[in-house]
């Protein structure tokens, strides 16, 4: 069994202990409950084989709420060590296991929170506002789904059986590497992200190819909603930088697997490459991230405020400057590595430039407020909560783009306190929005509006009070990843800083709690019209949830905002004959593919090779297999179509 | 630097807008603590400028940005019925062209500041003095520094002491993982890389002790790290050179053997140094296992 034995299992430590017991009792009091209950092939038919975009990018969500909750427990847990381990105290949590909790943390709500987050919302709403049935390729966009549920699988594993990495969340070598790093953790974390890396890649390619070859008929570029752009520019970010991430941690594994030296300190290996490599990457990641976030304000403020977006052209513009330069910008991660001062004031500057469109959007966001009509429903509180906590973390982000600045807070709290307020206040909040907003049209009912309000009040709050103080601690010369500090006057922030961590656990309960409300009251919240809102864009105007195929007849687009302008031209009769249409047939193949993902990824991290063989040739063969099966499709006939029409336009249309 | 009963009435003001990192930044010059907004030398001081213009300058647009925000949502509120509604207007080249000039002026503005405070500051660049410069080298090991004195052929663990007024010339390099090199009243910090030498130059103006710690992750020690700078005027340094030379072991192979075994020190000097050593660690650093220092 290569590396694997009982002592793989902290049982002499009581809170990873705790932890795996939680996880382990909680996995299987859910699969416990599916199989009392005989949800099982339900589940399997309706969801796991699903190829469904709207299915596969609900359980995105799920996957990044469910990881959002552990990512939260890092968190919650950090904050608390460094509320009391000041002076001479050590805390409650050994270097040991708060390293592992910090690394693990930036890793999951990167990779594992954010990305599926965005992600599931790109799936679920680009069809839809594209006015087509499906992406481009719905297996594909299946294997890319539950390759990513394969490495936040991997990553709770390290939870239970070894141990995660201590080495930060983008593992920097020499320290990742196996002289300085010989336990499992960073195995860990390499093969999940290389598994879920893969996942992405293809979820980026399924996404470009949909965005620019599917579109309803009159749909042109410069129709598209802002959403679909930059979905679009996230999208080609995916495509244009994951493989080197891919490639980053391919190099990585191979030193620490076959004893290459590609970023060792012997050999002729030059850490150095890695952080240029990982930043090549992690740079364009941020817009990953930010840029989807970005498109779901733009919506909800043009649908919230009653009006068109303003300066769509500029949106689109700025976004497409954002996406190249995006990729021009990596060395500011490291000013102080010493490359030289005109090296340092060209990235310095290149940085600054990426703040010329981003501004432009804000303002953009502003004069789409300006002589609207706000009808202050959660998301447009999100956005403008977004707006001005943006506005901080973007001012803060440029202030480092200055190499001298930088070379006084580069890795301190302030950085710390820079990117959580970019991340938090934009990503998350962007996520939370576009969660709210387009929930009724996912299940047909809207979520609890007061339960929401709390959700946001606490953590608008709860983030200011959790980061502010990790500013000022910066400015006071604290570095991020202490596990105890000496100097005691710092205390004070460090307890507000946790107090407003649990500020924001009460909005995270009001999330939860709102979902539990909504779900027993849904028959009161039931929105039959299909456009709760009074939207602008198409998925408002198909039923909600939407059928399988979206739309039973493509829509005719001429314009931006083409629901809104077909809503005031009135009703259009009906067709007289529906066209059949076909609809993928659902697959196993994503799932299974992904379990021996599962386990080839385990086997290779605990060095069992036999089993690392079985898996990968298995996973081979699964997708050829489904590759060959003949039938891909199921047909729905006119008639099947005209009834369903019938039915949806009576509750639509009143008498 | 402000008064009491100022740092009061601004403490008040900022508590009630909820600028937490403002008020530390009035605490910091009330308590004269640590940090990089309360600096000793003119590296420090410079860069404390520019954090604070670069800021000053970004104020100007984003503190509108947010009062206007909040405005328009207020005035523009569905129950306002006094508030002009025009569903349809969503473009004016006027707006559009000022939207792009501010933030284009500003950063025209910031990169002038960055292009020319990059190569003024630049950490290898030599500061402007009469005095001669005191040449330190610096090892970070697994977890806590070394500091060589190589022209007084001295060294020290976890402390550092530095004459005030005195331009110094660190040459720095890591023996195992990489760590960043940081006094926070002093200015720059830098990555010591093993295999690799960077440059620093820095200078203590007023006399003093300053905090010194790793801001790059490097294990499981890490936030022990840290070390004390000793600013002292230059009789007391000659002095401390001195007491240096007289006591404490030497530091040869056998006791940078026993120092680079992985832990955290406690502070140590040692009477005298291998003028090489240095150089040997930038040779062999973190090889698995290290040369030995050829025995002299």
């Amino acid at each position: 069994m290569g590396k694997l034995s009982w002592s793989a299992i902290p049982f002499d430590q009581p809170i990873p202990m705790a932890a795996s017991l939680l996880i382990t009792v909680g996995v299987f009091a859910v699969l416990g409950l599916v199989t009392w209950k005989g949800w099982w092939p339900y589940l399997w038919r309706e969801w796991l084989t699903s190829v469904d975009h709207k299915r596969i990018g609900v359980m995105y969500v799920l996957l990044a709420l469910v990881l959002l909750l552990r990512g939260f427990i890092d968190a919650i847990m950090m904050r608390s060590q460094l509320a009391i381990a000041a002076g001479g105290a050590q805390g409650y949590l050994p270097p040991e296991h708060y390293d592992q909790i910090f690394s693990a943390h930036g890793t999951i709500m990167i990779f594992f929170m954010a990305m599926p987050f965005l992600v599931g919302l790109m799936n679920f709403v680009v069809p839809l506002q594209l006015g087509v049935r499906d992406v481009a390729f719905p297996v594909l966009n299946a294997i890319s789904f539950w390759l990513t549920a394969s490495g936040a699988l991997l990553v709770n594993v390290s939870l239970v059986v070894g141990e995660f990495a201590r080495t930060g969340w983008l593992a920097y070598p020499p320290l990742s590497e196996l002289q300085f790093s010989p336990g499992v953790g960073v195995d860990y974390y390499l093969w999940s992200l290389e598994i879920s890396g893969i996942g992405t890649l293809l979820a980026g390619i399924n996404m470009v190819t949909t965005i620019l070859k599917l579109r309803a008929p009159g749909m042109t570029y410069m129709r598209m909603p802002v959403f679909c752009w930059t979905s679009l520019c996230s999208s080609m970010l995916i495509v244009a930088a994951f493989p080197v991430l891919t490639a980053t941690f391919g190099m990585l594994l191979l030193d620490r697997y076959a004893g290459m030296h590609f970023f060792t300190n012997d050999g002729g290996g030059n850490f150095m490459m890695y952080i240029n490599l990982i930043w090549i990457w992690g740079h364009p990641e941020v817009y990953i991230l930010a840029l989807p976030a970005f498109g779901i304000f733009s919506e909800v403020i043009a649908t919230f405020a009653g009006k068109q977006l303003f300066g769509y052209r500029s949106m689109v513009l700025a976004t497409l400057a954002i996406c190249v330069l995006s990729f021009m910008v990596w060395l500011h991660h490291f000013f102080t590595m010493g490359a030289g001062a005109d090296v340092n004031a060209v990235f310095g500057i290149m940085s600054m430039i990426i703040a010329i469109p981003t501004g432009v959007k804000l303002f953009n966001w502003l004069f789409t407020l300006y002589q609207g009509r706000i009808r202050f429903e959660v998301p447009v509180l999100w956005a403008i909560g977004f707006m001005v906590t943006f506005a901080i973390g973007g001012m803060t982000g440029v202030l480092q783009a200055v190499p001298p600045a930088d070379f006084v807070l580069h890795n301190s709290l302030f950085l710390v306190a820079h990117f959580h307020n970019v991340i938090i206040g934009a990503v998350l909040f962007g996520a939370m929005a576009g969660y709210y907003y387009w929930f009724p049209k996912a299940f047909g009912f809207t979520l609890d509006r007061r339960l929401g309000m709390v959700s946001f009040w606490c953590w608008l709050v709860g983030f200011y009070l959790a980061f502010m103080p990790l500013y000022a601690l910066g400015l006071l010369g604290m570095t991020r990843r202490m596990q105890h500090y000496a100097d005691v006057t710092w205390q004070p922030y460090l307890i507000v800083a946790e107090a407003g961590a649990v500020v924001i656990l009460c909005g995270i309960a009001a999330t939860i709690a709102q979902l539990v409300v909504s779900i027993r009251t849904r028959e009161q919240r039931r929105d039959a019209t299909g456009d709760p809102w009074n939207g602008r864009t198409l998925e408002w105007s198909t039923t909600s949830p939407p059928p399988s195929y979206n739309f039973a007849v493509l829509p005719q687009v001429d314009s931006l905002d083409a629901f809104w302008v077909m809503k005031q031209r009135g009703p259009v009769a009906p067709p007289e004959h529906y066209q059949s249409i076909e609809v993928p047939r659902n697959s196993p193949n994503g799932f299974v593919t992904a379990f021996f993902a599962v386990v080839t990824g385990f086997a290779l991290i605990w060095h069992i090779w036999w089993m690392a063989i079985v898996g990968l040739a298995c996973a081979v063969l699964t997708l050829l297999v489904f590759g060959w099966v003949e039938r891909h499709e199921d047909e729905i006939s006119g008639e099947q179509l005209a009834d369903a029409e019938r039915a949806r336009l009576r509750v639509v249309t009143p008498p | 630097m402000c008064s009491l009963r100022h740092i009061n009435y601004c403490r008040r003001v900022l508590r009630s807008t909820g600028f937490a990192a403002l008020i530390a930044i009035c605490r910091v010059d009330a308590s004269r603590g640590a940090g990089v907004l309360d600096p000793q030398g003119p590296i420090a001081g410079a860069e404390r400028l520019i954090l604070l213009n670069a800021t000053a300058i970004m104020l100007v647009v984003v503190v509108p940005v947010i009062v206007l925000t909040l405005a328009f949502a207020w005035w523009y509120r569905a129950s306002n019925k006094r508030a002009t509604y025009s569903p349809d207007w969503s473009y004016s080249g006027h707006i559009e062209l000022v939207v792009w000039s501010i933030p284009a002026m500003v950063v025209i503005l910031l990169a002038a500041v960055a292009w020319t405070s990059s190569h003024e500051l630049d950490p290898p660049r030599k500061l402007k003095s009469d005095v001669k410069p005191v040449r330190i080298e610096v090892v970070s090991l697994d977890w806590k520094w070394l500091f060589i004195y190589p022209d007084q052929e001295v060294a020290a663990v976890n402390e550092l002491v530095v004459p005030i007024g005195t331009p110094v010339e660190f040459m720095l390099t890591s023996a195992t993982v990489m760590n960043a090199f940081f006094v926070p009243q002093l200015g720059s910090q830098i990555y010591t890389m093993p295999g690799m030498t960077t440059r620093l130059n820095l200078m203590a103006d007023t006399a003093g002790d300053f905090p010194g710690l790793s801001s790059n992750f490097s294990g499981d020690g890490f936030s022990d790290m840290r070390f004390v700078v000793h600013a002292v005027s230059e009789a007391e340094f000659a002095s401390w050179l001195a007491r240096t030379h007289g006591t404490g072991p030497l530091l040869n192979a056998k006791a940078y053997a026993q120092l680079a075994r992985t832990g955290n020190a406690a502070l140590q000097t040692y009477r005298s140094v291998d003028p090489m050593l240095f150089e040997h660690i930038v040779q062999t650093s973190a090889q698995p296992l290290a040369a030995p220092l050829p025995e002299d």
